[in-house]
């Protein structure tokens, strides 16, 4: 069954059913990982229970600041999105790609079992839809096959949850990407003060509904609904031009910004390792001390560190500046020619998350040249 | 280094320095048997009193330079030593004790011996490299000790260790630590410092002190100037720095020029 013969029906899932969402996925062999308070901030972690969500907590963000607050209401879902991302479950930091033994017919080459963890995303945001998508295209798209990413990803679940807030960090709507959650979903959810307006995205979205207990949902919910969906449009107060940016960008690979922006940034990696879809990685063989096995194992990477771009004759980016404009470049303009969508969704982890605050719409409207940033990029 | 017929035969040498990096590679346990059958130890006191003359394969020297004698004893390490590595940030950088050389070493003489007429050291706490060609510098305080075995094995195998140069903060996101500064405003070193510790500090709650020493190409005063705008003190960041890297150029610089502001 595709997506257009689903039924477009809501229905209405009080907030008490929630839990039962989780149990029925757990149920069934899921690992369900939801958003959940830890060191100061809301991450991704497995969840068994309600009560681990962050019920009446937002985030306060802007570049280079995160901050927890309480909610003056009890919103499960009232913020936008923290330092992690769905990434480190579909592409995990560290893997073990193959190992070797050294027996006396020689060395035995062996790939380890695929993971056959199924996950249950519950809380996915439509930027973090569309950077899954972004992945989806990168991973498996071409004719190589991540088998990491793809069993993983072949057996997820994904609960969408809309925005109803956007933070001042948020720009999905330069990008085209969000707020509302429109495709790439099992189940979507709009929360209202007493539940959710419930939408099924495929086929197993459908089946699970079926099994809780829902209500027709009245005009009135719909329509509130709708304005909390809307209020994380008016909300957003960041925006990037992106017209023609990959000419503009590949076009200016001598503007004097990107010696500017090359001071201020550190080189640390933080806004690649926060990125839904940076997927840059490196392997290296681990061998043990006797010499007689080896372990190949992937671990993320970044275009910031010295040692990606070494080659033979040496490091090929040498100066932070270089590295930053090949970041830019690559997520903006190159990542068209590449994957034909951009790199970027818009979810302002970049922004957040640099420990000195680089806004990259600020950077872009920097190169566009036009002051005026609520016009081309930045905040208004 | 990689001549199957001999082990190369290894000296480990001590100069100012708490002895931790050392004991790293006595601590190592399970594997220490085995990094014991690459080698030929001809000179470890501080794991054996058996003492074999040189010249090394190998010198991993410890601590730094405060005193003429251990001027003249590098020199003569140096010369017996085809590889010649220094372990920890005494050696690489001059260790904690080179807080020295922004005060009156006399003084402290003077504070804590007895006799202090006895006493002959430098004015400044040096690192190895400022003295004699190093021909790797493993950092850390202490030095980690898998690296360590890591470097042992390459060098005995002939190939490249794998002793990675990226800073703290990529593995605190891949330990999915959620970063100190951006969450709570404390100040870190992470994005400055190599790796090398796997981001202990920040994985429980503290910012980075800067143990493994200045990365690469670092913009310290980025950091620098972002932390004062968000409300650190600069006589806050002046001690950060000046840790057990001080005396690294990076670090010393940054903490001098923030210093000057005050």
């Amino acid at each position: 069954m595709n997506e257009q013969q689903l039924s477009e029906s809501e229905v209405f899932l009080p907030k008490s059913e929630l839990q039962s969402l989780i149990d029925l996925l757990r149920n069934d062999g899921m690992t369900v990982v939801g958003p959940t308070i830890d060191q100061q901030a809301i991450v991704y972690d497995e969840i068994t229970s309600v009560d681990e969500l962050p019920r009446g907590w937002t985030d306060r963000q802007e570049p280079g600041k995160y901050r927890l607050e309480q909610r003056d209401d009890d919103a499960t879902f009232g913020f936008v999105v923290g330092p992690h991302s769905w990434k480190k479950y579909l592409f995990p930091p560290l893997t073990t790609v193959s190992t070797a033994e050294k027996t006396d017919q020689g060395w035995q080459m062996q790939t380890p079992e695929p993971d056959s963890t199924r996950y249950a995303f519950l809380g996915v945001r439509a930027c973090e839809l569309a950077a899954i998508a972004v992945q989806d295209r990168v991973f498996t798209g071409g004719p190589y096959i991540d088998p990491v990413y793809s069993n993983r990803r072949k057996n997820a679940f994904i609960i969408a949850v809309n925005c109803t807030e956007a933070a001042p960090t948020c720009f999905c709507s330069s990008m085209n990407t969000g707020p509302e959650c429109r495709s790439g979903f099992d189940l979507a959810l709009t929360e209202l003060d007493d539940g959710f307006v419930v939408q099924a995205g495929s086929e197993a979205g459908e089946t699970l509904i079926a099994r809780l207990n829902t209500s027709e949902i009245t005009t009135s919910q719909s329509e509130t609904a709708g304005q909390a969906r809307q209020q994380a449009v008016d909300q957003q107060s960041r925006h990037m031009n992106t017209d023609g940016i990959r000419d503009l960008l590949l076009g200016s690979l001598k503007h004097p910004r990107w010696e500017e922006v090359g001071n201020r940034c550190l080189g640390c990696t933080n806004c690649t390792m926060v990125c839904p879809t940076c997927f840059c990685s490196s392997v290296e063989d681990v061998t043990a001390l006797s010499g007689e096995s080896v372990e190949r194992k992937r671990h993320w990477d970044s275009c910031f560190n010295l040692s990606f771009s070494y080659i033979s004759h040496g490091t090929t980016r040498d100066t932070i500046s270089h590295r930053y404009r090949q970041w830019l470049t690559h997520k903006l303009a190159s990542w068209h020619d590449q994957f034909d969508t951009s790199g970027c969704v818009g979810c302002g982890r970049c922004i957040t998350w640099c420990p000195v605050g680089i806004d990259l719409t600020e950077e872009v409207a920097a190169i566009r040249g036009n002051g005026d940033s609520s016009q081309s990029g930045g905040q208004s | 280094m990689s001549n199957a017929a001999r082990k190369p035969k290894l000296g480990v040498f001590k100069f100012a320095s708490c002895d931790g990096c050392q004991l790293s590679l006595l601590d190592a346990e399970d594997q220490l048997l085995d990094v014991v059958g690459l080698v030929d130890i001809a000179y470890f006191l501080e794991a054996t009193s058996k003492i074999g003359s040189g010249p090394y394969d190998v010198a991993l020297v410890e601590g730094s330079i405060t005193t003429p004698h251990d001027e003249e004893r590098i020199q003569e390490i140096r010369q017996q030593s085809k590889f010649l590595m220094t372990i920890g940030a005494c050696a690489t950088a001059g260790g904690i004790q080179a807080l020295r050389n922004w005060a009156d070493k006399d003084e402290f003489v003077r504070a804590v011996y007895a006799s202090p007429e006895y006493i002959s050291s430098l004015e400044t706490s040096t690192a190895i490299a400022d003295h004699v060609t190093v021909d790797f510098e493993l950092r850390g305080c202490p030095i980690n000790q898998y690296q360590l075995i890591e470097v042992i094995q390459a060098l005995v195998g002939g190939h490249k260790p794998r002793t990675r140069t990226h800073c703290v903060c990529m593995d605190c996101k891949q330990r999915g630590n959620v970063c100190i500064t951006v969450a709570t405003g404390e100040p870190c070193l992470g994005p400055l410092t190599q790796s090398g510790c796997g981001a202990i500090c920040p994985t429980y709650d503290r910012g980075c002190y800067g143990c493994y020493g200045p990365a690469k190409q670092i913009h310290a005063q980025s950091l620098t100037d972002h932390l004062i705008r968000q409300g650190s003190a600069p006589p806050q960041l002046v001690p950060l720095l000046r840790n057990f890297n001080s005396n690294a150029e990076p670090f010393r610089n940054e903490s001098n020029r923030i210093e000057s502001m005050t």
